[in-house]
């Protein structure tokens, strides 16, 4: 069984069908990403997943169980964190606040200490601005804020929707570093991105959306080959 | 009277009213910080407070004599508590039935519940206790604090009712203040005012926060109330249209959903209408303030402490 599957989801905003049938698996301990253009339905499929949204039509499953009509806070219980797309950094609560409400459902203190100290090891920028308010970073270190956020909640399954957005080059490569080390040490993953050929290179597995629909899926070295992948999201002519 | 005496006077007399003004205005910007809504129906918890307070005291046998000694003491506290939380539960039930319903759908319609529930918990009152002016005992001892206890020669007075009201509303105040800046609930409905879909995956039950923003804003509008009634002594079912009316004010003046605003609102209202009332008259004292409110509202829309917009995108 895989750890979270998605069966034949259709989800709208009003009367516009979003996703049109999405249907997808990750496996425990697995980096899956997906990649596709402006409005393929990826970070629906996110909000999907958590919540946020519910489909209209089909399943979601996390270890066997429907979480589809769950609320957010039901399924982040479950252990299914997430960076979102645009961040949303809590702008009047400082960058220790903004982390500790990432922690907002656990009560371990001691085991919260040691992780924001490891959150701290992979973004030493956050260490230096506990006490700004989070509405003062930079994109960049907002964007950092949010994964070490994501990350507070010890998540089993970490949903990451474009995670390297507005970040320098150098940046962007640190952060797929991250993302790979935080999969090493037992998270799994499904990464959402534009950059696709970093998110190919980091992931196990890929599916490549289309105007709400799965065009495309496979390891994710496979689809770096691909020739229409190479054309459409690689940039090659 | 000299004039200093005149002005200690007033600045006392706003200190007290700006209080029990800020108490009930603190539930309005809470409940506008969370869910962006006006709790028309918000005053009138203040009015349950001054009711309910009354018929507890009535009940425990206080037959409007003034309380002394450890009868004044349990006894009041019991009240207090008892008030402040069937004031939070009033307050949490208006929720569930006028607003929750209507979370998602466009922002006029609560905004119309919330009137209709108003005039509902207003008729309730009025079959309750009947439509006439209500007198609340001198169930707190009042003392003349400045002459009888101080021996200052003074023409300004300050009592014991005066000081309860003050004792009673500024810790509280103090105290919700710390709550939301120190508690994991307080941070939470800081988070869930800021960004509530945020909020929610981090693992918070926005749900419950709302309802929590409800019971607190509900709570301290019914101490305010029960306050209220042993410093002014009267009251009717009608009560809290006008506190709400001012507390809402002073909401705006302050800053809508800014809680600090709102203490500060509170106090600048009272402060505005002792000064109206001594210096203008009373029967300027709304037009002045509402005329300030408009000006307000037209030079400063974020109130007086406020964030901007930019801050707060
Ligand atoms: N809040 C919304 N209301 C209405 N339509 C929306 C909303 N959010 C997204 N959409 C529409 O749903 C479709 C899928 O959008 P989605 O945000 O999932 O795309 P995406 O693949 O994440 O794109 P991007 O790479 O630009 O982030 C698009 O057509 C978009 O216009
Ligand atoms: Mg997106």
């Amino acid at each position: 069984m895989a750890m979270l599957e998605l069966h034949d989801v259709h989800s709208y905003y009003g009367s516009i069908h979003a996703l049109r049938g999405i249907s997808l698996h990750v496996n425990e301990g697995e980096i899956v990403t997906m990649i596709g253009s402006n409005g393929a339905g990826k970070s629906t499929t996110i909000r999907t997943i958590s919540g946020l949204l519910h489909p209209g039509k089909g399943e979601v499953l996390l270890n066997g169980e429907r979480i589809d009509q769950m609320a957010p806070h039901q399924i982040v219980a479950r252990g299914v964190c997430q960076s979102p797309e645009g961040r949303w950094i809590f702008p009047r609560l400082t960058v220790l606040e903004n982390l500790e409400m990432g922690a907002f459902i656990r009560n371990d203190h001691a085991e919260i200490k040691q992780d924001m100290e490891r959150v701290f090891e992979l973004f030493p920028r956050l260490s230096e601005r506990l006490q700004q308010k989070g509405g003062t970073l930079s994109g960049g270190e907002q964007q950092m804020l949010a994964i070490g956020r994501a990350l507070m909640g010890r998540p089993h399954l970490l949903l990451l929707d474009e995670p390297s957005m507005g970040l320098a080059p150098v940046l962007v490569e640190a952060i797929f570093e991250t993302i790979q080390s935080i999969n090493k040490q037992g998270t799994t993953i499904l990464l959402v991105e534009q950059n696709a050929l970093m998110a190919l290179y980091v992931a196990h597995r890929g599916y490549v959306l289309q105007t709400g629909e799965i065009v495309l899926e496979g390891l994710a070295k496979d689809l770096e080959e691909n020739e229409t992948v190479r054309k459409a999201y690689l940039g090659e002519e | 009277m000299s004039s200093t005496d005149i002005i200690l006077q007033q600045l006392l007399n706003g200190l007290t009213i700006g209080s029990y003004l800020a108490m009930i205005a603190l539930g309005y910007t809470m409940v506008y910080g969370i869910i962006e809504l006006i709790n028309f129906a918000h005053g009138d918890v203040f009015t349950a407070g001054f009711l309910i307070s009354l018929t507890l005291f009535e009940w425990f046998g206080a037959g409007g004599k003034t309380l002394t000694g450890f009868r004044l003491v349990w006894m009041f506290t019991l009240v207090l508590i008892l008030t402040m939380l069937a004031c939070g539960i009033i307050n949490v039930i208006v929720d569930r039935i006028a607003y929750k319903p209507l979370r998602k759908a466009p922002r006029l319609a609560p905004l119309i519940t919330a009137v209709a529930a108003s005039f509902a918990l207003e008729n309730i009152y009025a079959n309750w206790k009947g439509p006439s002016q209500i007198f609340y005992p001198d169930y707190f001892p009042r003392v003349d604090i400045l002459h009888n206890w101080l021996h200052l020669n003074t023409t300004v007075l300050f009592t014991t009712q005066d000081a309860l009201l003050i004792g009673l509303t500024i810790p509280m105040m103090l105290g919700l203040r710390l709550f939301i800046q120190r508690t994991k609930l307080g941070k939470a409905m800081r988070a869930t005012a800021q960004n509530a879909a945020a909020a929610s995956i981090m693992g918070i039950d926005v749900e419950r926060v709302i309802m929590t923003t409800f019971f607190i804003g509900g709570a301290l509008a019914g101490a305010a109330g029960m306050a209220f009634g042993n410093f002014l002594h009267t009251g009717r079912y009608l009560m809290g249209f006008d506190a709400g009316l001012f507390a809402f004010t002073a909401a705006v003046l302050g800053g809508i959903g800014n809680i600090t605003g709102a203490v500060l609102g509170g106090f600048l209202i009272g402060f505005l209408k002792v000064f109206s009332d001594q210096w203008i008259g009373g029967q300027w004292t709304r037009a002045f303030i509402f005329t300030i409110l408009i000006l307000v509202l037209v030079f400063r829309p974020q109130g007086l402490v406020g964030e901007d917009e930019a801050e707060k995108a």
